[in-house]
């Protein structure tokens, strides 16, 4: 029908024009997605894919749960699809294209399940067809029905041997999709969407899309990001990061929420693209046999990775105490997890300052945040004559008016006077 | 003062779910504070675990840490990993082992900005590879600390929040909130929020006042003595250091 008649009949038609680069995109990402059910996946362009299952359905729990998963899978994505299982590909090709998704499940089904399609699912040239209709044949039952010597005289092998890998009696030998490296889905809305949470159904179909992607390669990601595009300006990005890396479909989409729901669109977005580049390996959990009560332990030196990855080496250390008088020396930064040594030291403070601060004396009293009451004391901590770093102080525990405790010292050196050491906290 | 039994127990356990009739039974058992009394008023009897806790200190240096420092130190000692996100000042490891806490178990994480505080304490959360996560969050808002619990939700560690007194009167989704000050020299604890009904009454705690370990004051000799801290008894020294 032409678009002039189709607006004829229905004035407010919506067209668009098919974009066969975008339904090639889709294909692709369908095929990466369908890989979580098996490695042998096949395109069949421009809109087709077989997916050779026999080796997964003992995985899946048969042909009709795995059947169900690959519907309900293609439904949460957003696309419509017909099924059809069949004993060879170009039959299962057929049967979904022209039989409305009939499933074949052995060799004796198949010859007659072929009958009655149309013969024009045979590729060929022109002449070919137009030969077909000239000598009465509209099914493939009728091509079938003829003596095949003839049939190869007037219309060549190529025709029988097509015929016969569609019966499964020649080898139809495919090449297989390989999963890319990295994850790329867009979608095109159907109209623009201002509202941010409104984004995540749209959103839902593309994590959908990347949770089956995730799972035919045995990975997880622990980064994505959605590209928010404008009809102006640039897009507006969302990075979503993970703790661990997961392929949780549903958990990604609660984080995508609480993402939109702070987010405030700047212009109505006319498209969504869904990337995630770092695929990282994740076996998926093992469950045990026994319910545990205490959840396992998360992997701790991933923590620290991931914790130094953003914050740097020296931001995530742990400390040790070191045997050494001086107060300031008495500790060191080390790496997390390092053995420690046993030493008793005094009263010590949990926080102790980057460097003694001076305070007030007034009338014989130190002053920190008012005069202060000592509690305990003096420790007399005289160290370090050796190496010029020598300290000569008295130490007390002292209580601030405010009732804090603090660590104080009056030195007893050279440079007279009360300090702030360290905070009892 | 009970309420109808048809009402289904995941109900009432569920984490979001606050029960005003009476103290809410939890599912998991708390991680006792030392303290008997407060252990008395906290649902679970001790710290919560796999939500967050939220402590206002009036001001610092009145105890808030060795309020922690018995639960800190089982953990420790059970194998857990501590980590003490974004504390005001360095961590003096003296203390952290008088009081029993491995420092071995321990990590520190240094942030440069708030965000990266929020971001370093979801991370160690949900990680679920922490007995204890502290962190010191100033100004972290309601959507940010409903992230946390979120990731809190997801672990079994305590979670454990410092923050401004001034910040109490916000909304949180935090399940236990403290507020912490002192009276007649005591550390004492209000509980501003708890799962089940409201404290009337603030907590005092007979252990905090400075009760300090009787030792001969004078001049340090210029090697540390050496090992018997462990024999030490750890939870009188909490009280004090």
């Amino acid at each position: 029908m032409l678009l002039s008649a189709a607006l004829a009949m229905a004035p407010q038609l919506q067209t668009r024009r098919r974009d066969a680069a975008a339904e090639t995109e889709n294909l692709l990402g369908l095929a990466a997605w369908a890989s979580q059910f098996t490695p042998s996946v096949a395109l069949e362009f421009p809109d087709g894919l077989v997916i050779e299952v026999s080796g997964s359905l003992k995985l899946f729990g048969g042909l009709e749960n795995l059947i169900d998963r690959v519907k309900t899978g293609l439904a949460d994505m957003g696309f419509g699809a017909t099924l059809a299982v069949a004993p060879s590909a170009k039959a299962a090709s057929w049967l979904a294209r022209e039989a409305h998704g009939r499933f074949v499940k052995n060799s004796q089904e198949l010859k007659e399940a072929l009958q009655s399609l149309p013969i024009h699912l045979l590729h060929g040239r022109q002449d070919i067809q137009e030969g077909w209709a000239a000598i009465g044949v509209s099914t493939l039952g009728e091509l079938l029905a003829l003596p095949r010597e003839g049939v190869a005289r007037r219309f060549g092998q190529e025709v029988l041997d097509e015929v016969d890998r569609a019966l499964g009696r020649l080898a139809d030998p495919r090449s297989f999709f390989s999963v890319p490296a990295r994850f790329h889905a867009a979608i095109e809305l159907p109209a623009e969407i201002a509202q941010a949470e409104a984004l995540a159904f749209a959103g839902r179909r593309l994590l959908a899309q990347l949770a089956g992607f995730l799972a035919a390669r045995s990975a997880g990601v622990q980064r994505f990001v959605f590209r928010l595009f404008h009809r102006e300006g640039p897009s507006t990005d969302l990075d979503v990061g993970l703790v661990a890396p997961s392929r949780d479909a549903g958990h990604f989409t609660l984080l995508l929420r609480e993402r939109l729901v702070s987010l405030v669109l700047r212009e109505a977005v006319r498209s969504i693209v869904l990337e995630a580049g770092n695929v990282l390996p994740f076996a998926g959990t093992a469950r045990s046999l026994i319910p545990e009560d205490r959840t396992a332990p998360g992997d701790w030196p991933r923590l620290i990775e991931r914790l130094r990855a953003r914050l740097g080496n020296q931001a995530v250390h742990s400390v040790a105490v070191a045997p050494e008088h001086r107060p300031e020396l008495a500790q060191r930064s080390v790496e997390p997890g390092t053995g420690q040594l046993q030493l008793d030291f005094g009263e010590r403070p949990f926080w102790l300052l980057g460097a003694p601060r001076p305070i007030k004396e007034v009338a014989s009293v130190p002053h920190y945040q008012g005069p202060l009451t000592l509690l305990a004391g003096p420790e007399r901590i005289e160290s370090g004559w050796w190496d010029g770093e020598d300290v000569a102080r008295d130490y007390f525990v002292a209580r601030t008016p405010d009732d804090a405790l603090v660590w104080v010292y009056r030195e007893r050196g050279q440079a007279e006077g009360w300090f702030l050491h360290g905070v009892f906290s | 003062m009970s309420f109808p039994a048809r009402l289904p127990q995941e109900l009432l356990e569920h984490p979001q779910v606050w029960l005003g009739s009476d103290l809410a039974r939890t599912r998991r058992a708390g991680v006792p504070s030392g303290f008997p009394e407060l252990d008395r008023e906290l649902p679970g009897g001790g710290w919560p675990a796999g939500v967050l806790t939220e402590l206002f200190p009036a001001h610092e240096g009145i105890g808030e840490l060795r309020l922690l420092g018995p639960a800190l130190a089982a953990l420790s000692s059970q194998g857990l990993r501590l980590a003490w996100i974004a504390p005001p000042y360095l961590p003096y490891a003296p203390a952290i082992t008088a009081a029993g806490i491995d420092p071995a178990r321990l990590v520190i994480v240094k942030t440069r900005s708030e965000k990266d505080t929020l971001w370093a304490a979801e991370q160690a959360l949900a990680s679920n590879a922490c007995g204890a996560v502290l962190a010191w969050l100033p100004g972290a808002k309601y959507a940010e600390l409903r992230r946390l619990q979120l990731a809190a939700e997801a672990g079994e560690a305590l979670a454990l929040l410092f923050r401004p007194p001034d910040t109490a009167r916000a909304s949180s989704p935090a399940a236990l909130r403290l507020a912490l000050s002192t009276a007649q020299g005591r550390l004492a604890v209000h509980i501003l929020k708890r799962r089940g009904a409201p404290l009337g009454h603030s907590v005092l705690l007979p252990a905090m006042p400075l009760a300090h370990r009787k030792r001969s004051s004078g001049h340090a000799m210029d090697r540390p003595s050496l090992p018997p801290a462990a024999a030490r008894n750890a939870a009188a020294r909490v009280a004090f250091a």
